[in-house]
């Protein structure tokens, strides 16, 4: 193969520009490496090299995202390259947020490889980690020596079309992907190994690691609620008789949002369950024992709520996964605000 | 938001504000050995619970008592 043609994209300071009182330099093309491009390509020996050099102040760019992308694009189809390199960033928060908007760019409009390094910590790689390969690095360029051969390392890689082992044996941040692979032992065996482990004090290794979960500062309390407007929402999946939406009794990919109207209590005619992951005879029985419908038509007709909103909301939480849980979340409670609804019942099973 | 739920540590490792605490995972609303009437009357202590919550300003995660 002959040798890949590489552009790589690095800030001001990198570049020898300056620092903050430089940060609004505009894209600029150079010939060849700047700074940090030496590391990178003292490891690529004769196997690719950097043609051109794209530096831009990290507020410039974050500033004009739009137009600033645009611009680099351009600069970068101009050197025809086989690979795209940004970086690495380090904990710099402007550029690695930069790195990673510009490699995803690359990648979309010129379907290149493209890899980008930071500090785990950086803003960049929570927005960018699930788009790109960020090859993770320490959190100051004290640490470029370690970072430029691994950097360099996964991008040939990329180049050569070849496949990557896992993040860990690479170096880079886990996208949040995960492979079916067989193994010689069993499920069973593997999980007692760790617990025996676990109880020996001995080190393991989680074969599912455990998302990690946000957390959201606490809205302000209902002032009254004889005037708010309440929604009740369910992950124990209550929906209409039949599941017309047919929402999977288990890793639900969807949820649902049915009328209450004429509604005062819900039984066993009307409404069911669609979970999957609870013994479904209590519920479908009564389905207030979920969805307390009765008792908060009761305390609206007594005047302690304001009013019920018309609507339900309902999935089925069963092995749903937290990135589906958290985009219905964001769906309906957009609905929800602009139904002028004020406070929220969530049950759960 | 209020999440009733009946598995208290799981809400809390989502990370929900308000938390009341339901009776049972297949029933977190109801009682089926109880009478109708008093199963009602159990519902009904748990929603109010819940508009407790609703009404009560909290500034970090707040497992709210059951009394139920």
């Amino acid at each position: 193969m002959s040798e890949i043609k590489v552009v790589h994209y690095i800030n001001q300071f990198f570049a020898g520009i300056g620092g903050e009182e430089k940060a609004d330099v505009k894209p600029e093309l150079r010939e060849g490496t700047v700074g940090p491009g030496m590391a990178l390509e003292a490891v690529f020996k004769d196997d690719a090299k950097i043609v051109a050099t794209v530096i831009c102040g990290d507020s410039y760019y974050n500033e004009n995202i739009e137009s600033a992308t645009a611009e680099i694009l351009e600069m970068v189809k101009q050197s025809k390259p086989d690979l795209f390199i940004a970086g690495p960033a380090f904990n710099a928060g402007r550029y690695g947020v930069a790195c990673g908007s510009v490699c995803k760019a690359v990648k979309d409009e010129l379907n290149i490889p493209v890899v980008t390094a930071m500090y785990p910590e950086n803003p960049g790689a929570d927005l960018f980690k699930k788009d790109l390969i960020i090859v993770e690095t320490g959190n100051s360029a004290a640490t470029m020596r370690k970072a430029a051969p691994l950097l360099a390392g996964v991008a040939l890689k990329l180049a050569h079309g070849e496949e990557l082992a896992g993040p860990e044996e690479e170096g880079y941040i886990p996208r949040g992907i995960r492979k079916n692979v067989f193994l010689e032992e069993t499920g069973a065996r593997r999980a007692v190994d760790m617990l025996v482990k676990k109880i020996n004090g001995e080190s393991f290794k989680t074969e599912y690691p455990m998302p990690e979960f946000d957390r959201v500062p606490p809205n302000p309390a209902v002032k009254d609620m004889s005037k708010a407007k309440l929604a009740l929402v369910t992950s124990g999946g209550i929906v209409p008789k039949g599941n017309p939406d047919h929402i999977e009794s288990s890793s639900a990919s969807k949820y649902g949002k049915y009328d209450l109207e004429g509604f005062d209590v819900l039984t066993s005619e009307s409404h069911e369950t669609a979970h999957g992951g609870y013994d479904p005879v209590y519920a479908n029985l009564d389905p207030n024992r979920v969805l307390p419908l009765d008792v908060v038509r009761d305390m609206v007709k007594e005047g302690k709520i304001g009013s019920l909103h018309r609507y339900h909301y309902a999935t089925v939480g069963n092995g749903t996964s937290v990135a589906n849980a958290k985009k219905y979340a964001a769906s309906l409670s957009k609905d929800l605000i602009a139904d002028g609804v004020s406070a929220v019942i969530l049950t759960s099973t | 938001m209020v999440h009733v739920c009946t598995v208290v540590p799981i809400s809390l490792t989502v990370g929900a504000n308000r938390i009341v605490p339901a009776v049972a995972i297949p029933h977190p609303l109801g009682n089926p050995a109880l009478t109708p009437e008093e199963e009602k009357k159990l519902r009904r202590k748990i929603v109010e619970k819940a508009l407790t919550a609703l009404q009560t300003e909290v500034d970090d995660q707040t497992v709210f008592e059951r009394d139920y």
